[in-house]
């Protein structure tokens, strides 16, 4: 089927996003779209799956207009998403997870064997027989997971596939797996949408390619005309060099060193040093435990075995707040879930972490709080004007992640340790963290960088830790190395 | 009344049902119409029942939400953090019969006293129980519900009813037309309303019920706070089960079956969120006063008992559905 988006614009709250994108997709084709991060591939994603209504332009599907309201509608259609984040229910056996309901029925009462035998002919059928369907979901590896995920996208034969960076946790045979299926779809005429940062691959796999920059589609090419570097060129623009400040590394006294640290199951033996006016970068694809390490220095989840100090002496962190009094500090990836209360106000927000410490008797200082956050506020420019006492979800992703870092900056840290603090944040917001960043290291702030975001860790840094399955891989100095160095080395590949 | 009671202007994106009323860059539309139900519902009492506005009845109201009133507030500390305690209407019965029974060999003061410490002990432990181990609020209050039910039996089978006139006082005696144990209660809404807004505990408390991970994540003791949470509820439900024993003048290891409901009643008209985070000590209040001015009307018109629990149930689902339907979903 052919499926065509003609001047698709996206605004969330007023912030276009998406700027005008067309789009033609061929049955029997598999289309590659790359882009940095911000560039708008996830909102494109999602406005192809249903999840989000586009702001204006129109969809056609075989030259005819459709109207998706929701994912419901795109199913009907034909069309099916698999994304990064996992959907699969891991109480279920696989076949239930696959079946989803449909099984097969003697006497009223489900046929369980006759259920397990269609999962196996349908994993089988698409090149995944390696997995047992009666198996426990939850019990598969992220890797296995993530497989199938994508089978149960398939049992209904959708004509249009689309995959939201689909080997970022394979490796392997599984990751070979995921090759012959896509290029068996394209056999039977299914149009694959292939959303990957992996840039290889999509040479690969790829009849064409597409490179979207800033919410608009900057270049259609196919593999044959171009090669890694031109992408990487195309995705990274010009504009690299003023998204990210000049860095010129002081490095002071040491601030923060880990020996030996290890969390079962999460990441093994880390050990680095993060010295005073310097910006780490940590870069790790999904499932390398990234996040997990910097959770586990600061304290939020227990170290099985290893050491940290901070300036040079031993810290035993049981709690956050033992980490926050030696003067780290966390901005989480997930601001929703972990960085803010979004029913309290943003001075709420804001005040959070030092409320304790701005006390008058038993009461919060309240003049002292809303002088000290309104400072914040200006500082970091969190808009909308007078924003203190609004419900901070109402505010833009961006602002909400100002918010956060407001938050935390309040608290004077010594080491900021921030996950992924640009995910999901407009590009006006982006260079204002890395201003913001870059201005705190000159003032002899510690500061880690924990990214999945090759640009960015590349940009933004003077120094990058790579991590791949639990261990730090290679480090190696940002003005010096390469994407492709970096990539080598977080999937274990390096010479 | 407060920002939890009305939600910040946004871009509705369903259509509205009721026209907004804004104050001071604030609707307040839903307070409006509490307010309203509230008036409605006194000049109703007023004009139908005669006996409403005699001097009796209203002292009488005013002690009446008392018990209500105190484990109310307690409630939605609880509610606030995202839990539950279901445990509070045994807890009234045992904080009363131990008072009573106290008050024999102890200065009054003293008994009473013991019965609100005892209060403070059960919700330590349901705090400490649900902190600590990780359980369901709604299992372990309902385990306490049941074991406590059971040690105020333990304690006395029979009815206590203590003969020293001292002990009626906190419960029968009025500064002016205004029963004490109302300004009792009423200060425990002031001060707690204070606590909530503006102490650190108070903010915490808020905050868990939001995003508990996040309130860990900035340092703050999570478990400690819930601690906190039941142990007010139960200092409360303590304090409820001592007034009404001294103005019933007799104490019951019976009484108090089903006062957690109402308590959770009142928080829910109230605008109260069980997820946690959302509820406020005045909406609270307002939800005591329909309740208890329910629940005296239907007393004034001879209402049956059985008929006042069906009018109650369904009066608290109208109202409920009345403010989701003008809530402005963001």
């Amino acid at each position: 089927m052919t499926l065509e988006l003609r001047g698709v614009r996206k605004d969330y709250g007023g912030v276009e996003v998406l700027h005008g994108v067309d789009l033609v997709g061929h049955p029997g084709e598999v289309l590659a779209v790359v882009g940095a991060n911000g560039a708008g591939k996830s909102t494109l994603i999602k406005i192809l799956s249903g999840a989000q209504p586009m702001s204006a332009g129109e969809m056609l599907m075989d030259g005819a207009t459709v109207d998706l309201r929701s994912p419901h509608d795109a199913h009907a259609r034909g069309i099916r998403t698999v994304y990064q984040e996992l959907s699969i229910v891991p109480g279920l056996s696989v076949t239930e997870n696959l079946l989803m309901g449909n099984f097969p029925r003697r006497r009223g009462l489900i046929d369980w064997a006759a259920a397990h035998a269609r999962a196996q002919e349908l994993l089988d059928g698409i090149g995944f027989g390696a997995i047992d369907p009666r198996t426990l979901a939850g019990r598969l590896s992220v890797a296995r997971q993530q497989m199938v995920e994508i089978a149960k996208a398939l049992v209904a034969e959708p004509r249009v596939l689309v995959l939201d960076e689909p080997s970022a946790v394979l490796a392997g045979s599984d990751l070979e797996a995921l090759f012959a299926l896509v290029r068996r779809l394209r056999e039977r005429g299914v149009l694959v949408v292939y959303v990957s940062h992996r840039l290889a691959e999509v040479m690969e796999l790829a009849t064409s390619i597409v490179v979207m920059k800033d919410g608009r589609v900057i270049e259609r090419t196919e593999p044959a005309r171009t090669s890694e570097t031109e992408l990487i060129g195309l995705m990274a623009g010009r504009r690299l060099e003023q998204v990210y400040p000049e860095r010129r590394a002081r490095p002071g006294d040491v601030r923060l060193s880990v020996h030996g640290l290890s969390r079962r199951g999460e990441f093994e033996d880390v050990s680095f040093e993060l010295r005073a006016g310097e910006i780490v970068g940590l870069f790790g694809l999904v499932g390398s435990g990234r996040s997990e390490l910097a959770r586990c220095v600061f304290g939020a989840e227990p170290a099985t075995s290893g050491r940290v100090q901070v300036s040079g002496g031993e810290v035993r962190f049981r709690a956050p707040s033992d980490a926050i009094a030696a003067g780290l500090a966390l901005v989480t990836e997930d601001r929703k879930r972990t960085g803010l209360v979004g029913g309290m106000s943003v001075l709420d927000n804001i005040g959070l972490t030092t409320m304790y410490g701005m006390r008058r008797g038993p009461l919060i200082d309240a003049a002292r709080r809303r002088e000290r956050v309104g400072e914040m506020i200006d500082r970091l420019s969190i808009q909308p004007e007078g924003c203190a006492s609004m419900r901070v979800a109402n505010l833009s992703g961006g602002n909400q992640q100002k918010a956060v870092l407001a938050k935390w900056l309040l608290a004077e840290p010594r080491v900021l340790i921030l996950d992924e603090p640009t995910r999901g944040v407009d590009m006006s917001t982006r260079i204002a963290i890395y201003r913001m960043i870059d201005d705190l290291a000159r003032g002899g702030l510690a500061v880690l960088l924990v990214s999945s975001d090759l640009t960015e860790v590349l940009g933004a840094t003077d120094r990058i830790l790579v991590m791949n399955q639990g261990r730090v891989t290679g480090e190696l100095r940002s003005d010096r190395t390469t994407e492709d160095e970096i990539l080598a080395h977080a999937i274990g590949r390096a010479a | 009344m407060t920002g939890q009671l009305t939600e910040p202007a946004l871009t509705p994106t369903e259509p509205r049902r009721l026209p907004r009323l804004v104050l001071a860059g604030r609707d307040i539309t839903v307070a409006t119409a509490f307010v309203a139900l509230i008036a409605l519902l006194v000049v109703v009492a007023a004009l139908t029942a005669e006996t409403f506005l005699t001097p009796t009845n209203l002292t009488n109201l005013l002690k009446q939400m008392v018990t209500t009133g105190l484990l109310s507030f307690g409630m939605l500390v609880v509610i606030l953090t995202g839990g539950i305690d279901l445990s509070v209407g045994s807890i009234v019965a045992f904080s009363g019969i131990l008072t009573a029974g106290l008050v024999s060999g102890l200065p009054i003061p003293v008994a009473m006293a013991v019965g609100v410490v005892s209060g403070i002990g059960f919700g330590l432990i349901n705090g400490a129980l649900i902190a600590r181990f990780e359980l369901a609020p709604f299992v372990v209050t309902l385990a306490a519900l049941t074991t406590i039910r059971g040690l105020a039996f333990v304690y006395s089978e029979v009815p206590i009813a203590p003969e020293d006139p001292g002990f009626f006082t906190l419960g029968s005696a009025t500064l002016g037309p205004v029963p004490v144990s109302t300004l009792v209660m009423l200060a425990v809404f002031a001060v707690g309303g204070v606590f909530l807004t503006r102490t650190p505990p108070g903010r915490s408390i808020v905050a868990i019920g939001g995003n508990a991970e996040t309130v860990r994540l900035a340092g703050i003791n999570v478990r400690r706070h819930v601690v906190l949470a039941y142990t007010i509820s139960g200092a409360c439900a303590g304090l409820a089960g001592v007034v009404l024993a001294s103005r019933v003048g007799i104490a019951q290891p019976s009484v108090g079956v089903a006062f957690e409901l109402d308590a959770i009643a009142a928080c829910v008209i109230g605008g109260a969120s069980l997820a946690g985070g959302r509820g406020s000590v005045r909406a609270t209040f307002g939800g005591v006063l329909v309740l208890v001015l329910i629940n005296n009307l239907l007393n004034l018109y001879g209402v049956q008992s059985f008929w006042q629990q069906v009018l109650k149930g369904l009066i608290i689902i109208a109202v409920i559905l009345v403010q989701r339907t003008n809530r402005v979903r963001s």
